[in-house]
């Protein structure tokens, strides 16, 4: 390993040595808001040597990392996550944990392992490397979890997730084994020579079971609601973004290599990622996975009552629009999920963010009447809350129009009607229980209303770190909304 | 840059309302009127100017292209001609209604309010200005969302079914057109290897009969939920019912003339021959419309629905006009949409009065008003006889060119619209005989019109006399677009021949 090997890995060199350093300020002296604060310099700190380490780009590190401009973007959108949770995190923290005996000091050290476990994802071009990272990802995120210890449903949410994750992790190890015995090599751009044996192909099933689970793709979905709903809203935002995020990233690299047969820079999208794939059973299955996540997350959304159960299942129906774009590969597929995914980030974090920034000691405010006139008491939390929730829907000038347009404009261009149509359909469907959760943010104070709940439970103060998280989330919303050129541009430059 | 004036004032004013609530309630309602003054001041400059009656002219003062997202060859380009004038100027004008009729009926989260109102303002102006597809899109859900709050907060009992289901149809119908913009889109860059969404360039491109015919009925079923065509109407009567009086003002002046305004500037024009093919069916479509929504309107009692259904039945010969697609059926469809705006907005305003004062919409308890209100009762006079087509106003005007097209397309169906205009007179009289004559509901005093009031019924019968006495200056401006939207179309079809 060289200097430069070492410049382009040190984004993750800086956020796994931030979580060795909020570790040992604990042994020193516990402090929440220093934890807090070196945990979110730490992230900055990587997030600002992104360009550092792109003038090293493309780099592979020991076949086992490859380091370039499609790394490092996803690298960038996994660490910004992370930094919005760890300042959503620290204002949850002191509300809810007023009175008990939480110890919030680790959970800094899991977010930060977390955030480099899925920056590995994002990086890895190896087996080993991709199981490295999933590991480190998901043992974190088994912590957090549960790490409201106090509460039944977290523990419940945090042993739920173990064995899932420990079932989908184990088909994942079988699913390479199996590849490997067929291919003989576990770097992913050596995967594409050979013939397509029964060896491979069972590999590759048991692989998908394995990323369908990270994914909460049907029909993987099942411990989605109520990990979700059983977490603290932070923890739920980054199990829907982060860990997300990072395997969609290895999911495009993979195939995109597997597709091509060359390196990743190289792979154009007219003959590469899907070469194998469309009108095959690869196609078809993720074909199937698709309209399936679509419709299920959409269908089942529209029976919840609670908050966090409704983005639990909008993050499936998330996933399903994904694959389409996947689906549709090339050039334009991979700016699609680029953007996409950046605007989901932006879009499911702030809902999160407003459901954190609405709990107490009491506990969350999850029910979907408990945001009742909202945005008569609080305006800014509501006016940010419905801006996240038009952006999952997909309305003009948010960055989610803007991703479900290049989305719909990369199955379309691909000749997959019938997926977009889907896609169409179902954003229709969507709205509607997006919907009900800005009518009953302004619901109006003059609407007679007989249960006792009608004011609402109270309403803790917003903290500066969760307003601030809040304003900068909703700026780059509007921002990729009304005019997404810059990122387009940098996304442009990925592949 | 003047086009995009008659955008930002709105838009700046709806901010600037906002923010002038937190101060007083009359200062935002102030704010807002100022605003939408301008902006009816500024589209009649464009208007006086002429400078942009046929595409493009008028030059860089007038028009605004700049790059917005090259990758996909997006543009941000407005465009105006005699068309989008014509329809600018009516939303101005119903602008400064909307803010005048809500002076005293909104009382609650007054600058929130008149943003909504400003913000759909905006929406509904760029629609009409709008020369890339995906800016078109854009303003098209753009003023969903504000008319959606409008609806939902300040409507009337049921606003939360009624604001549901206006968002869901037509946020669906305009996921359509976002399915049929990105088919056209793609099918043009096929066929010329050029990747835009620019409207002039589109218009000119081949399109093998295959894939327009899809992308046509794509682009057509949005529009027709928003005209709306029966049957996906059913949204309309009960968002028109429930909305507050501005935002009925807003759906029945504004909303629907962008559904009439879309399938005139894209859906005929973008896929002549797909069209020529579509046309009987569209035109059947209409008569049933305006049949349809004539006997239900027979049927009401609520006053407010009463009108909402004779949108749906006016609305049909808008549809039956401009699927005969000929000078005289075009032009009427256009006299037809700004005369309905004029009527049904004043008209929907005349309800709002009249429930303001009454705290009642239902004919049968409503009665011999004009004893009471002779003021109310003379200028709801003229709104009815507007409203069933009587010569000397507007409507009259629309209905009898759009049923002299017809007439050289197809006789049976302008005989059949022409069966329509006689049921429009049953319901419209309906109106003021059980309104305004009868025996009197009530012996209490009730307020006359006030000057305000007068200020806004004035306007709209001034506007309606105008066009029904002297139309040729609206039919001037119309004019070079009407021809120009006929050649393109007509070319087409030839040249494909």
């Amino acid at each position: 390993m060289n200097a430069a090997d070492v410049q382009a890995m040190l984004p993750l060199i800086v956020t796994a040595a931030a979580a060795v350093a909020v570790m040992l300020a604990i042994a020193i002296r516990r402090s929440h808001r220093a934890c807090a604060v070196l945990a979110a310099l730490g992230l900055a700190a990587a997030i600002g040597l992104l360009p550092v380490a792109a003038a090293a780009a493309p780099r592979e590190i020991s076949s086992m990392l490859m380091i370039d401009r499609f790394a490092l973007y996803y690298i960038g959108l996994v660490l910004a996550g992370s930094l919005a949770v760890v300042m959503i995190s620290q204002p949850y923290f002191v509300a809810v944990g007023r009175g008990g005996d939480l110890m919030p000091e680790e959970y800094y050290v899991l977010v930060l392992l977390a955030a480099s476990g899925a920056g590995v994802l994002a990086a890895s071009s190896h087996f080993a490397s991709f199981l490295l990272g999933l590991e480190i990802l998901s043992v974190s995120l088994f912590a957090m979890i549960a790490y409201r210890r106090d509460q039944a449903a977290a523990l419940e949410a945090g042993i739920k997730y173990l064995l899932l994750a420990g079932v989908s992790s184990a088909m994942l190890v079988f699913g390479m084994a199996l590849v490997y015995a067929a291919r003989g090599t576990m770097h992913l751009t050596q995967l594409a020579h050979g013939g397509a044996g029964v060896l491979m192909f069972a590999g590759m099933a048991a692989m998908t079971v394995g990323i369908g689970f990270k994914l909460a793709v049907v029909p993987f979905q099942f411990w989605t609601p109520d990990v979700y709903q059983g977490s603290s809203a932070p923890v739920a935002a980054l199990v829907a973004t982060v860990s997300k995020g990072a395997i969609f990233a290895l999911l495009v690299r993979y195939f995109w290599q597997m597709g091509s047969g060359t390196a990743f820079p190289g792979g154009d999208g007219a003959t590469g990622w899907n070469a194998n794939a469309t009108g095959g059973p690869v196609f078809w299955t993720f074909a199937v996975i698709a309209v399936a996540s679509m419709f299920a997350g959409n269908l089942l959304a529209l029976q919840q009552d609670n908050v966090k159960r409704i983005l639990a299942y909008s993050s499936i129906a998330h996933m399903g629009y994904l694959l389409v774009a996947f689906l549709a590969a090339g050039r334009l597929a991979a700016q699609a999920v680029g953007i996409y995914l950046a605007a989901y980030f932006v879009a499911k974090i702030g809902a999160f963010a407003v459901v954190a920034a609405m709990s107490n000691s009491e506990g969350e405010t999850q029910q979907v009447r408990d945001y009742r006139g909202l945005a008569w008491r609080r305006p800014w939390l509501a006016a940010a809350m419905t801006a996240m929730l038009l952006s999952l829907a997909g309305l003009p000038l948010t960055a989610g129009f803007v991703g479900k347009f290049y989305v719909v404009a990369a199955g379309a261009g691909r000749g997959l009607w019938t997926l977009a149509v889907i896609l169409i359909i179902n954003s229709a469907v969507g709205l509607f229980y997006y919907l009900r959760v800005i009518s009953e943010m302004f619901r109006p104070a003059w609407e007679t209303d007989a249960s006792p709940q009608a004011a609402g439970p109270d309403l803790p103060r917003v903290a500066w770190p969760t307003a601030a998280a809040l304003c900068v989330l909703s700026a780059a919303l509007v921002a990729i909304g009304v005019y997404p050129q810059p990122l387009l541009a940098v996304i442009g430059l990925l592949p | 840059m003047m086009l995009l004036c008659l955008i930002i004032v709105p838009l700046a004013g709806g901010l600037a309302a906002l923010a002038a609530a937190r101060w007083s309630d009359r200062a935002a309602r102030a704010t807002a009127l100022a605003a939408t003054v301008a902006q009816l001041a500024l589209a009649c400059v464009v208007w006086a100017v002429g400078g942009g009656l046929t595409l493009g002219a008028g030059g860089a003062a007038m028009n605004v292209d700049w790059t917005w997202i090259p990758g996909l060859g997006i543009r941000f380009a407005l465009f105006v001609d005699g068309l989008s004038l014509l329809l600018v100027l009516l939303t101005a004008l119903l602008g400064v209604q909307c803010v005048l009729a809500s002076w005293r009926s909104i009382q609650e989260r007054v600058g929130f309010f008149h943003f909504n109102i400003l913000a759909a303002l905006a929406g509904v102006t760029g629609v009409f200005l709008a020369r890339d597809l995906f800016l078109f899109y854009v303003f098209w859900e753009m003023m969903l969302i504000p008319l959606y709050f409008l609806i939902r907060i300040w409507g009337h009992q049921r606003r939360l079914y009624a604001s549901l289901k206006f968002f869901i149809f037509t946020q669906a119908g305009g996921l359509f057109l976002l399915l049929g913009i990105l088919g056209l889109h793609f099918v043009h860059a096929a066929n010329t290897g050029e990747s835009t969404f620019d409207y002039l360039r589109l218009l000119g491109g081949h399109m093998p009969l295959q894939w327009a015919m899809p992308l046509m009925i794509a682009f057509l079923i949005s529009f027709a939920v928003k005209l709306p065509v029966v049957p996906v109407h059913t949204w309309l009567p009960d968002a028109h019912t429930e909305a507050p009086t501005a935002g009925s003002v807003q759906l029945a002046g504004l909303v629907l003339k962008a559904g009439g305004y879309g399938m005139l500037r894209m859906a005929v024009p973008l896929f002549p021959a797909a069209a020529v093919q579509v046309a009987p069916v569209a035109m059947a479509l209409g008569v049933v419309g305006i049949i349809y929504g004539a006997l239900l309107a027979l049927g009401q009692r609520d006053l407010k629905r009463l009108v909402a259904y004779s949108s749906i039945s006016h609305m049909g010969f808008v549809m039956l006009g401009i699927f005969a697609w000929n000078d005289l059926a075009i032009h009427g469809a256009i006299i037809i949409m700004l005369a309905h705006g004029l009527t049904t907005g004043a008209m929907f305003i005349l309800v709002g009065l009249l429930d303001e004062r009454l705290h009642t919409r239902d004919l049968g308890k409503l009665g011999g008003l004009w004893a009471l209100m002779p003021r109310m009762g003379g200028a709801a006079m003229v709104l009815v006889m507007g409203s069933l087509g009587l010569p000397g106003l507007a409507g009259f005007v629309g209905e009898l060119l759009v049923l002299l097209g017809t007439f050289k397309v197809s006789v049976p169906l302008a005989a059949a619209g022409a069966a329509g205009l006689v049921l429009s007179v049953i319901y419209s009289l309906r109106i003021m005989q059980e309104t305004f004559h009868g025996p009197r509901v009530t012996e209490s005093k009730l307020p006359d019109l006030t000057p305000r009031e007068w200020v806004i019924m004035a306007t709209l019968i001034a506007g309606i006399l105008w066009m029904g006495l002297w139309p040729q200056r609206f039919l001037d401006t119309s004019q070079p677009a009407v021809k120009k939207l006929q050649e393109s179309a007509v070319a087409l079809t030839e040249a494909r021949r």
